[in-house]
């Protein structure tokens, strides 16, 4: 019977870290739907972006309060995991506080008062979020995605993380042995008086439900990710190094068009020739993106590790003056028809059957993606380096060429390009009279 | 005022059997639009009063393909950027200069990968390069003590992290130099780029080019600065609509230069 607990204890963590484990899976497999690409160069620089812009929150701080609040939630969250540490070590082997046992009582004391401060930090933080997304109501949390789900999920993460400061605090202020030491109870000293009535039993009893709350709380938020916004603290990392290297107004060029267009200005070329083996492998089914198949591993990453915080959108042009464009629902949307095309393959064994759905149409309307100016400014504004306007690019790129749908005034731009090289309809050959006018 | 321009076309440069010192892209706007004839005509007044040896490509030069594959058409982008290389290699060029941040951002990034790669520049930087060589004197009060607020172009700004030259150079004309709230890698869009220019806006509730200019009104400007053809009808459009032509002046960092050298 002693080692119930531990039994207990083990069984949860395995249910935890399993179910965990088993939705990575699918986000791993979702995301390698989208076509491969070769992010292997440069590799110095995007470790470097790793430091700066992941781990050290560069792009964050850009907007100082909300950015430094971010800082102390992200600092916060990532110091008061080592007491998870001590958390499952106490449970695997039934101790208690193994940390004072291999650890001089100082430095212990040290580490649990430095939790405890930054526990307190993290919950007036995110009671400031909190007042932010409904009392204060930011505009960019007010937008018409934002409603529903996403504006739930916002409110969810910050309720998780009051409750699991406040279990980590009680659990230290009730804990009598704990107090009695005196060293590491900087906070907790001033919610143990709120307790001073109970028998040690009782303590003791609140303390151990803390404990087990504590532990499990963590581990359901663990498993609450993959459902949320909120995998951008573990996605943050590889989407950063997978961001773009190149100068943000450079588009990539589309090399199975690059083929068709040497084919077509080679004039030794024969265009009845056989293909040469293994060159229909090279051609794709399509050109441009209508569905998530179409796009790329890193544009499918970078919906999952969006957590709709809104910046680019609130730095967007055509959403600034009303257009109905919102570069985080295009991020949204990529990540919830990525979803739908995971449990469509879930429910028919591993196969996509066609669902009459794509990604163009059922989520992103054209009138979107028209409203683009390409201005970059969505790109810029990420803190984790997600790029919206390359899932628009593709997109806007198979409305053309596959659809030939563009706004019909594009299509005169585009003829007149074709036919005398200038966007207007004037003559290449009067290309030079501006000389002598 | 020197009234007539030395503009040479590279076919002539070849027919001599010399090569210029660089070559001027003058872009679709450039040429055919008429406000932007004005800004290329004022650039090749600063070229010429420098004494740069350089060439257009005339009847030869047709449009990058930019605006095409922004609006989604790669073909088109890559017919027009194959047949630009093309004519660029055969007549080796090396160094390229531009008015259009669009056209610069363009040939310097998504042709080398095409074949064509040379050393860019956008005409703002060229000019602080030549002032900072000495070739080009630039003296005069015509805008000492003006406010003068610079537009970001997005595909020099952001896109290509040149936030600095413009504003050496509009150091030149002894203006104040003020800067709008949303400026450098916070500017916003004119509203022209992504082929905007060439189709009208989607439903909205305010005009990208009117946002923007309220944004350059808050500094209370005397002259509005850009460096591209495109943002300056986007700009010069806004002023219009809020009926402020009369005391507000819309110019390209060329003109400014040109005009305070009186070149």
């Amino acid at each position: 019977m002693t080692y119930l607990p531990n039994i207990l204890f083990a069984i949860t963590l395995i249910i935890g870290i399993g179910y965990f484990t088993k939705n990575v899976k699918k986000l791993i497999r979702n995301i390698k739907l989208g076509h491969d690409v070769d992010a292997s160069n440069n590799k110095s620089q995007r470790w470097k972006n790793v430091i700066n812009i992941a781990l050290g929150q560069s792009k964050m701080v850009r907007r100082p309060i909300s950015g430094l609040l971010h800082v102390v939630v992200y600092v916060g969250f990532i110091i008061i995991n080592i007491e998870v540490l001590e958390i499952i070590i106490d449970g695997l082997f039934g101790t208690h506080r193994i940390g004072l046992k291999v650890l001089p009582v100082s430095v212990y004391g040290f580490l649990i008062g430095t939790f405890e401060i930054l526990a307190c930090l993290v919950l007036i933080t995110v009671i400031v979020f909190w007042i932010r997304r409904n009392v204060l109501k930011l505009a960019r949390f007010m937008k018409s995605e934002m409603t529903g789900w996403p504006k739930t999920d916002g409110n969810l993460i910050l309720y998780f993380e009051v409750v699991l400061m406040t279990l980590f605090l009680v659990m230290n202020a009730t804990d009598v042995e704990f107090q009695s030491l005196n060293t590491g109870n900087v906070i907790s000293q001033y919610i143990a008086p709120w307790f001073s009535g109970l028998t040690e039993g009782t303590l003791h009893i609140i303390e151990r439900g803390a404990w087990w709350l504590h532990i499990i709380g963590i581990l359901i938020f663990l498993n609450y990710l993959y459902f949320s916004k909120h995998l951008h603290i573990i996605l943050a990392f590889p989407n950063v190094y997978f961001g773009g290297l190149n100068p943000q107004g450079q588009f990539n060029n589309l090399d199975a068009v690059t083929k068709e267009v040497k084919l077509m200005m080679d004039p030794d070329a024969d265009p009845f020739a056989a293909p040469a083996e293994g060159a229909e492998d090279d051609i794709p089914a399509k050109f441009g993106a209508s569905d998530v198949q179409d796009l790329s591993q890193i544009q499918l990453l970078n919906a999952y590790t969006c957590t709709e915080c809104g910046r680019c959108t609130s730095a967007c042009p055509a959403n600034l003056t009303g257009k109905k464009l919102s570069p985080r629902k295009i991020m949204m949307d990529t990540r919830d028809r990525l979803e739908e095309v995971g449990k469509n393959i879930d429910a028919n064994n591993g196969e996509f059957k066609d669902d009459g759905k794509q990604l163009l149409g059922d989520y992103i309307t054209a009138e979107e993606l028209w409203a683009c100016t390409t201005c970059n400014a969505c790109v810029e504004e990420c803190p984790v380096s997600i790029n919206p306007l390359s899932i628009i690019l593709d997109m806007r790129r198979y409305l053309v060429m596959e659809q030939s749908a563009a706004p019909s005034e594009l299509n005169n731009m585009m003829s007149n390009i074709e036919n005398n090289g200038a966007p207007w309809p004037y003559n290449q050959m009067d290309r030079l009279n501006w000389k002598d006018e | 005022m020197s009234e007539t321009l030395k503009v040479k076309t590279m076919a002539e440069f070849m027919a001599e059997g010399k090569q210029p010192e660089i070559l001027f892209w003058v872009g679709s706007a450039g040429s055919y639009d008429d406000r932007a004839k004005k800004i290329t005509k004022a650039f090749v007044k600063i070229l010429n009063a420098a004494n740069v040896d350089f060439a257009v490509l005339g009847q030869e030069e047709s449009s990058t393909g930019d605006i095409a594959k922004r609006a989604g058409n790669e073909f088109l982008f890559q017919m027009q950027a194959v047949m630009n290389i093309e004519l660029l290699n055969g007549y080796e060029i090396k160094k390229i200069v531009t008015c259009d941040p669009h056209s610069y951002n363009c040939i310097k990034n998504e042709y080398p990968s095409l074949g064509g790669s040379y050393q860019v520049f956008h005409h703002t930087q060229y000019i602080k390069d030549l002032i900072a060589s000495g070739r080009l004197k630039v003296s005069g009060d015509t805008y000492k003590g003006k406010r003068i607020t610079f537009h970001d172009p997005c595909y020099l700004g952001r896109a290509n992290n040149e936030y600095n030259a413009p504003r050496e150079v509009l150091q030149n004309t002894k203006a104040n130099l003020v800067e709008m709230k949303r400026h450098k890698s916070t500017a916003l869009c004119c509203g022209a780029g992504g082929a905007q220019m060439f189709k009208e806006p989607e439903k909205g509730d305010k005009d990208i080019n009117i946002l923007r200019t309220e944004d350059a009104l808050e500094t209370n400007p005397n002259i509005i600065a850009t460096g591209c053809p495109y943002c300056n009808t986007m700009m010069t459009d806004g002023i219009k609509a809020k009926e402020k032509e009369a005391e507000i002046e819309v110019l390209d960092i060329a003109e400014l230069i040109a005009n305070t050298g009186n070149l």
